[in-house]
C-alpha cells in the first residue's frame, strides 16, 4: 500500500433502524484521494453506510449507530462536533440527480448562500470553479441563468456534483451516482471521477461491477450488514480471498 | 447454470476435444516410429491441420467472452489460463506433426539399437503418460498432480540432455547411419518441448486454480509449492 495519510476510518460501527441490525462491526479505513467503491446486493447496507460518513442517516427516527467515525482523525460522532460543519466536509452526490427547481446558477451556489457568503464576484469565480471541475462548464456557460430541469440527466448530475463541489468539500460520497444515466454520461460521470481524485476522496456505491472496476483504487464488499472483504479492486476483481465475494462478482450468488 | 456457466462449458468441450486430437497424434506416432506405418504418418498430419482450426475456434470463444462478459476472478483466471493451455495443446500438436515427419525421412525401420542407446521410446512413453494426466489434471482441477507433472518433466530433460552424446557415440560406431541418427535427435528434441508444453500447461492449471503464479521460477524450486 502506498504512503498516503488515512481520510476516513470506520471502527466497529453497528447501526440499527430500531431493532434491525443493519451493519455488524464494520472497520474500514480508506486513504486521502483515493477512491474507495462498496459493492454487495441490494439491502445490504452500502448506503445507510454511505450516509454515516456525514451523518444524514441522523434524521432517520430510531436509527442509531455504535463506534467511530474518524474523518482526519477525529470522531465525526463526538458531542462537539456541528453537523453543518461536518456537511461542508464531505459532500454527498445521490442516485437520482436532484437539483432544485432553480437556475443553474443558483443551484451551484445554493450550499455557498446557504454558509453566508453574498459577494457575487466570489459566488460568480466559485460557481464557475465547481462547473469546470464538474467539467460541464463548456456545456451550460451561456445559459447559466436557464432552469436546471431543463438539463438532460447526465448534466443534472454532473450539476449536482458541481452543487457539492462548490463547498469545498475534501470527502465526496456518491450513492450510484450514474445509475439513471446513459452511457456517455455515465463515462463522463466515470471520467470526473478520475479527475476529481487528485483533490477529494472519493466512496462511490454502485451496482456496476465494471464500474467499480473502472474508478475505484479499493474495493469493500458487503453482504447482510456485514463487510466481507476490503482490498485492492485489481485483487478484488482478479483474486478475492472469501467465496460470497467471488460468487458475488461473478454473479453465481445464491 | 447460468448463462456464462454454460459458455464456459462448451469452451471446455471444445478443449477437450482437441486433447484427443493431440493424444492421438502422440500415440501413432510411437506407433509408426516402431512399425513405420506411412498410413499412420499421413493421419498425423492431417489431425494437425484439424488441431489448428481448433486452436483458432477456441480463442475466438475466448474472445467473445473477454467482450460480452467481462469475466472477473476464477472466471477470469480460467479464460486467461485456457489461453494458453490452448496455444500449448497447438504446440504439443505441432511437435507430433514434426515428430511424423522426422519418421517419414528416417526411412523404416530405424536401427533398434539407436532407439535403445538414446532412450527415445522412454522418452516417447513418459511424455504420452504426462499428456494423460495432464488433461485429467485439468479435468479435476488437480494441482497436486500438476506439480507432479513439473516434477516429471526433469526425466525428458535429463535425457535430452545427454542425447548429443550419445548420438556422437552412436555415429562414430555406425558412420553409415548418419541420417537416422539426425533424425531420432530431431525427435528426442520435439519430445523434450513437449514435456515443456505439458509443463506450461500444469502451470496454468495451478494458475487458475489456486491463482499461484508458478511460472519462471528457477528451475530448481519448480515443482515445490511457493509459499
Ligand atoms: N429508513 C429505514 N428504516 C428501516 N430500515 C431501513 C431503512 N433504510 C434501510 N433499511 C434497511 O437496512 C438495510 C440496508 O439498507 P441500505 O439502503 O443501506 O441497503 P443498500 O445496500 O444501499 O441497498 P440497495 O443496493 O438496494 O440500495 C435493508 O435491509 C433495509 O431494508
Ligand atoms: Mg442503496
Amino acid at each position: 500500500m502506498s504512503k498516503k495519510q488515512i481520510k476516513l476510518e470506520a471502527r466497529d460501527i453497528n447501526a440499527y433502524y430500531g431493532d434491525f441490525h443493519a451493519l455488524k462491526g464494520i472497520n474500514v479505513a480508506m486513504e486521502e484521494k483515493t477512491v474507495t467503491a462498496f459493492i454487495g446486493p441490494s439491502g445490504c447496507g452500502k448506503s445507510t453506510f454511505l450516509r454515516i460518513f456525514n451523518r444524514m442517516n441522523d434524521y432517520i427516527d430510531g436509527f442509531k449507530t455504535e463506534g467511530e467515525i474518524l474523518l482526519d482523525g477525529e470522531n465525526i460522532y463526538a458531542k462537539n462536533v456541528l453537523v453543518d460543519e461536518l456537511r461542508k466536509r464531505v459532500g454527498m452526490v445521490f442516485q437520482k440527480p436532484n437539483p432544485f427547481p432553480k437556475s443553474i446558477y443558483e443551484n451551484v451556489v445554493y450550499g455557498l448562500k446557504i454558509q453566508g457568503m453574498s459577494n457575487k464576484a466570489a459566488l460568480a469565480e466559485a460557481a464557475e470553479k465547481a462547473l469546470h471541475q464538474a467539467a460541464l462548464w463548456n456545456e451550460v456557460k451561456d445559459n447559466l441563468n436557464k432552469s436546471a430541469l431543463a438539463l438532460s440527466g447526465g448534466q443534472q448530475q454532473r450539476l449536482c456534483i458541481a452543487r457539492a463541489l462548490a463547498i469545498s468539500p475534501s470527502v465526496l460520497l456518491m450513492d450510484e451516482p450514474a445509475s439513471a444515466l446513459d452511457p456517455i454520461s455515465t463515462a463522463k460521470i466515470e471520467e470526473l471521477i478520475h479527475q476529481l481524485k487528485e483533490q477529494y476522496t472519493i466512496v462511490i456505491v454502485t451496482h456496476n461491477m465494471q464500474q467499480a472496476g473502472r474508478v475505484s483504487d479499493t474495493t469493500a464488499f458487503f453482504y447482510m450488514g456485514e463487510l466481507v472483504e476490503h482490498a485492492k479492486t485489481k485483487t478484488i476483481f482478479t483474486n478475492p480471498k472469501d467465496k460470497r465475494t467471488e460468487d458475488y462478482i461473478t454473479g453465481r450468488f445464491g | 447454470m447460468n448463462h456464462l456457466d454454460k459458455e464456459l462449458l462448451a469452451i471446455k468441450d471444445k478443449v477437450n476435444e482437441m486433447w484427443s486430437l493431440v493424444e492421438f497424434q502422440m500415440l501413432a506416432g510411437k506407433d509408426a516410429l516402431l512399425n513405420g506405418d506411412e498410413e499412420l504418418l499421413r493421419k498425423i498430419i492431417k489431425r494437425g491441420k484439424k488441431v489448428n482450426a481448433y486452436d483458432i475456434k477456441i480463442d475466438r470463444m475466448c474472445e467473445n467472452i473477454f467482450a460480452l462478459y467481462n469475466p472477473v476472478a476464477v472466471d477470469l483466471r480460467w479464460l486467461m489460463a485456457i489461453l494458453k493451455i490452448n496455444a500449448n495443446i497447438e504446440r504439443i500438436g505441432d511437435s507430433s506433426e514434426g515428430i511424423a515427419q522426422l519418421i517419414r525421412e528416417a526411412n523404416f525401420p530405424v536401427d533398434p539399437e539407436l532407439l535403445e542407446t538414446t532412450r527415445v521410446l522412454e522418452m516417447y512413453d513418459a511424455a504420452e503418460s504426462m499428456l494423460a494426466d495432464v488433461q485429467r489434471a485439468f479435468y479435476e482441477e488437480n494441482t497436486e498432480l500438476a506439480r507432479d507433472l513439473i516434477k516429471r518433466d526433469k526425466l525428458l530433460n535429463k535425457i535430452h540432455v545427454k542425447t548429443d552424446k550419445v548420438i556422437i557415440r552412436y555415429i562414430q560406431a555406425h558412420p553409415d547411419n548418419i541420417n537416422q541418427s539426425l533424425k531420432v535427435s530431431g525427435i528426442i528434441r520435439k519430445l523434450e518441448r513437449i514435456g515443456d508444453q505439458i509443463t506450461n500447461i500444469a502451470e496454468e492449471i495451478i494458475f487458475y486454480v489456486d491463482a499461484k503464479v508458478v511460472k519462471h521460477k528457477q528451475k530448481k524450486k519448480r515443482g515445490k509449492d511457493p509459499q
